[in-house]
């Protein structure tokens, strides 16, 4: 069913739309952010600045944002889904040769008024050009081999241009996002299988290509593996992260330590406390209480994802928010499991609460596209 | 593009399937999460709440401020000075060798401190401070804390150390503080927690040493809340510091340091000591060394220097000496004979310059012979076949025994360091140890203070107190702790009858006051500070039978090292003994020559309190006197008590 087919008839015009947004959704993505905005004050040591206002500034220019991209009919984005895919590549390309280099990698372009993250772009142009790619093919030839190429050329291109910045995280995270699209999708279960095996035989050769000529990770990133797999063995070195996060978890205990009271954030013994390990100070703070009531809200927005999707009774409109979903799950996921020792600490910022420009204004915009699902939804 | 309905069904159907398994997979990987957040924060959250605690809380051990020493009238003797330090930790920056070449550009510091500094750095755990530079001006600390941008992981810190304002002049007697090593841990097993703060001194000789335990105090603690960087954010609570007692010694520092001056140039020690209380006024030992060098960390080229030196300024020859008394011994012989009633004072030996015993001949010092001699010329005139004759009347353990009871061949307990036994030998001893049995020629030997005898200045300091009270006079050095005195009961009498002492002391007179005594050069020219004494001159070396025919060698022709010891020991004032004085100047000559004079002049300055005018002179010495006094390093102010005078102080107070 395309767009043509819709009853223009019974979907909201006008201001009309405004109240055909998802408000519960909006209403919990204001939770969240306000969660973010607590913490960020707290890690300040009580303070709006540095981080608490730039934050509150891009939220509120993510909510305008959504908004606006919500306004637009979803059938629109389709016909933009190449076009923003061809731009986030040519930007990372722009990042490769122009970009400034930060925290050991090049991941940012300098647009003065912020620094624009095109990776974290991506995240959001992938997903549509993929669900709008599988809008066009017929389901019938969805696992033909041909046809599954195609698709996996368009996820390798941002992946093998992210993994030279050297951004593992995002990587990894385009990756499965890309690769939870297909799957969606339909196509067959056997490349899944096959992607895993390879998967696996992939993972194998970068951990035996150390140390040789060919390496094919940075020796940081190594490093990071290491500590991942025994965290104990160097405290004070690599695996100071991942073990003053789990103190700083744990000693949160049921209710927390009270809020500003966390004394692994508050006296530093936290790394990147505003950014990735955010969640470690959330814990520490308010406990397993506040964390797996944050757990839950994440849980509802991918509720409300999945509801929109199937509501959405159009293949693009569907794959776009379940691939969003995916990819916001994967965030948040990937992030938790590496602060509570669970996955390695590559880096992914905590999706909404974490201190960060690109991510914050790419999540709105990806949350608007679910938005315009939902008001566009035919009825 | 158009799809027809039953594709889009199909589609959905397909989509719907699959995002049931993706949602199925969401929660599936939110419930591990979750399980992993109680697994971290319900079930082992009591474990990580003390590895927070752990991280958070620093205890950090407050230094005690050692006590001060003082001499008897409050003068500051071992003082603590605040020290400008620097210190650099590895962590905290990128590039040692940089910072290091960056502060040797502002506080100007030596390649060989440089490289012991860096060599620390790279040795010590990255988190360690390491002291790179001490005892800067506050100058340069500023300088530092100024340039502090540029020279990450540099901390300019305050501390205490320990400063001798008299140096040398008491190196002898107060010691000094030293580095804690591990040889120092070693051999006390001290396990105090203070000695863990870096660049803490504990005392390494005499009274610092001996009497560290009331000098050190009690370290206190502080909890601080630090930082991942370590940085101290605020302090929880604190157990101050206790510091150290203050130790007041008995010694006078112008005395003292008018006892050293004199004995400038002399490889001599010597010892002043109160007769009525044994309190030591003086106890020195030349040369000396400052120990003020030993706080900072003295150099290879000074130790070498003070280790190879043939005076041995390290040793404190007071104390440690030990060396045959000489002629000073004939009071303790004339004593034990007449304790034993084997002679009447009054009876009188020729003396021909020598006695035969067997084919041995024992000879006089006096060649030629004194003639007929009673008891107290025999003293005054210090006459040898006098006392080999008591000597084989009384036999040796009745010497032997007497010496003990005046305080010779025995170890005084006293705060200083290595204080020697000496010897007053018995037959016994001698069998046990010399695995021989004692001959007749032993006895007279001791007799005149040689052979197997040896004592220490301090023993015979004791020795001529004893003589000259006839009370046990026991050696103090310590005067009062913390205010508190070192009470010691009135000396209990020693049991020598009074008639006894007095023979003693007309001969001890005769020898300083009689024109035939052996030290009348060394007289008083005033009634009221009259000093009374014995010298005596112990050999080092054998004289040769051939060597006595052909003459024997002055002592001005012999190697130094060969020279007999120049001994005295004497007190004044004659009619109420207050000062007794012993002078040991190694391989100085005659003692009446050498030890007398310095004896007689150290009596004077402790009588008169001050450089002795010099009227108390025979005319004939004045000149030289005059000269002598203008030329050795007295003070010219003598030492003023300090501000804080050693009264009762609270214990516990926090002087920091």
């Amino acid at each position: 069913m395309s767009f043509l087919e819709y009853n223009v008839a019974s979907t909201p015009a006008g201001w009309r739309k405004i109240l055909h947004l998802n408000w519960a959704l909006v209403l919990l993505l204001v939770a969240v952010a306000g969660l973010g905005f607590l913490m960020l004050f707290s890690v300040a040591g009580g303070s709006m600045t540095p981080w608490v206002q730039p934050q509150m500034q891009r939220f509120g220019l993510g909510l305008v944002l959504m908004f606006v991209v919500a306004m637009v009919p979803i059938w629109f984005w389709r016909n933009l889904s190449a076009l923003a895919y061809a731009v986030s590549v040519i930007l990372l390309l722009v990042v490769e040769f122009f970009g400034i280099v930060g925290m050991g990698a090049q991941r940012w372009i300098d647009l003065g008024f912020m620094r624009l993250q095109p990776s974290e772009m991506t995240k959001i142009t992938l997903v549509m050009v993929l669900a709008a790619y599988y809008d066009w093919l017929d389901l019938d030839k969805t696992s033909r081999p041909i046809f599954v190429i195609l698709p996996l050329v368009l996820i390798a291109v941002p992946v093998l241009l992210t993994l030279r910045q050297p951004d593992l995280g995002t990587a990894l995270l385009l990756l499965m996002g890309g690769g939870a699209v297909m799957f969606l999708a339909g196509v067959h279960w056997a490349y899944f299988v096959g992607v895993i095996a390879a998967g696996v035989g992939a993972v194998a050769a970068v951990l035996t290509s150390r140390g040789t000529p060919w390496q094919l990770l940075q020796d940081y990133q190594y490093r990071r593996i290491d500590t991942f797999l025994d965290p104990s063995s160097d405290p004070l070195g690599a695996g100071y992260h991942i073990t003053q996060s789990q103190i700083a978890l744990g000693s949160g205990g049921w209710t927390g330590r009270g809020f500003m009271e966390g004394t692994q954030s508050r006296l530093n013994f936290l790394p990147e406390k505003h950014t990735d390990f955010i969640f470690t100070t959330l814990a520490e703070e308010f406990g397993f209480v506040g964390a797996v009531s944050l757990l839950a809200l994440y849980i509802l927005i991918l509720a409300f994802c999945i509801y929109t999707a199937m509501a959405a009774r159009d293949r693009f409109a569907s794959l776009l928010v379940l691939g969003i979903a995916a990819a916001f799950f994967l965030y948040f996921a990937v992030n938790m499991a590496m602060v509570m020792g669970l996955a390695p600490v590559v880096g992914v910022p905590l999706p909404l609460v974490s201190y960060g420009g690109s991510a914050m204004l790419v999540l709105m915009v990806a949350f608007g596209l679910v938005q315009s699902a939902h008001v566009h939804r035919p009825r | 593009m158009k799809r027809s309905p039953k594709d889009l069904e199909e589609s959905n159907r397909v989509i719907g399937r699959r995002a049931l398994v993706m949602g199925g997979l969401f929660l599936g990987t939110s419930a591990v999460l979750a399980a992993r957040m109680r697994y971290l924060q319900v079930e082992r959250a009591d474990d990580f709440r003390l590895l927070a605690e752990e991280n958070r809380i620093n205890i950090r051990l407050l230094p005690p401020e050692r006590g001060l020493i003082f001499d008897r009238n409050g003068v500051l003797l071992a003082g603590n000075e605040q020290n400008y330090r620097i210190t650099l930790v590895r962590e905290d920056t990128d590039d040692v060798d940089a910072v290091l070449a960056e502060l040797a550009r502002i506080v100007n510091l030596d390649i060989a401190r440089l490289e012991r500094a860096r060599a620390e750095i790279m040795r010590r755990p990255p988190f360690v401070p390491v002291t790179v530079a001490d005892r800067l001006s506050w100058a340069e600390l500023s300088s530092v804390a100024v340039n502090a941008p540029a020279l990450p992981g540099v901390n300019p810190e305050v501390g205490l150390s320990r400063v001798y304002p008299l140096g040398a002049d008491f190196s002898h007697v107060v010691g000094y503080v030293g580095p804690v090593s591990d040889y120092y841990i070693e051999q006390t097993g001290d396990t105090d927690p203070v000695l863990q703060i870096p660049d803490f001194q504990v005392g390494r000789y005499n009274v610092e040493a001996r009497m560290e335990s009331e000098l050190r105090g009690r370290a206190g603690t502080k909890r601080v809340e630090v930082n991942a960087a370590g940085r101290e954010m605020r302090e929880l609570d604190r157990d101050a510091a206790v510091a150290g007692s203050d130790v007041q010694l008995t010694i006078d520092a112008g005395l003292q340091n008018y006892v050293e001056a004199r004995l400038t140039g002399e490889s001599a020690g010597a010892v002043v000591m109160d007769c009525a209380d044994g309190e030591i006024l003086a106890l020195a030992s030349a040369p000396t060394f400052d120990p003020n060098h030993f706080v900072r960390g003295i150099s290879q080229t000074q130790w070498t220097a003070l280790n190879e030196d043939p005076y041995r300024p390290l040793a404190n020859k007071a104390t440690q000496g030990l060396y045959p008394p000489g002629s000073t011994y004939k009071m303790i012989v004339a004593l034990a004979a007449l304790e034993a009633g084997v002679f009447s004072p009054e009876d009188e030996i020729n003396c021909i310059g020598h006695t035969e015993l067997g084919d041995r001949r024992f000879h006089c010092w006096q060649r030629q012979g004194h003639g007929r001699v009673d008891l107290i010329e025999a003293i005054s005139q210090s006459c040898d076949v006098y006392f080999y004759d008591l000597a084989q009347r009384v036999g040796i353990e009745a010497i032997s025994a007497m010496a003990l009871r005046l305080g010779c061949g025995l170890r005084h307990d006293l705060p200083l360091s290595g204080i020697a036994q000496g010897l007053a030998p018995t037959m016994q001893w001698k069998r046990r140890n010399r695995g021989e049995d004692w001959v007749v020629g032993d006895t007279l030997n001791a007799s005149i203070g040689q052979g197997f005898v040896l004592a220490s200045p301090l023993q015979l300091a004791v020795m001529t107190a004893r003589l000259a009270t006839g009370r046990i006079i026991e050696p103090r050095v310590v005067r009062s702790v913390d205010g508190v005195p070192r009470s010691t009961g009135t000396p209990a009498d020693l049991g020598i009858p009074a008639e006894h002492l007095d023979l003693i002391h007309r001969a001890m007179w005769r020898v300083n006051n009689d024109r035939r005594g052996t030290a009348f050069g060394s007289r008083v020219m005033n009634e009221a500070y009259l000093v009374a004494g014995k010298t005596g001159t112990s050999q080092v070396r054998n004289i040769t039978t051939a060597e006595r025919e052909a003459g024997v060698i002055a002592n001005e022709d012999l190697p130094w090292e060969r020279r007999d010891h120049a001994l005295y020991v004497g007190y004044a004032p004659f009619e109420a003994p207050r000062y007794a004085v012993s002078v040991v100047v190694e391989h100085g000559g005659g003692g009446a020559a050498v030890a007398a004079p310095i004896a007689r002049d150290i009596l004077l300055r402790a009588q008169i309190g001050d450089v002795p005018p010099l009227e108390l002179y025979p005319v004939s010495q004045r000149r030289d006197i005059e000269e002598m006094h203008r030329r050795l390093p007295i003070l010219a102010e003598p030492p003023m008590p300090s501000g804080r005078a050693s009264g009762p102080r609270q214990a516990g107070s926090d002087r920091t």
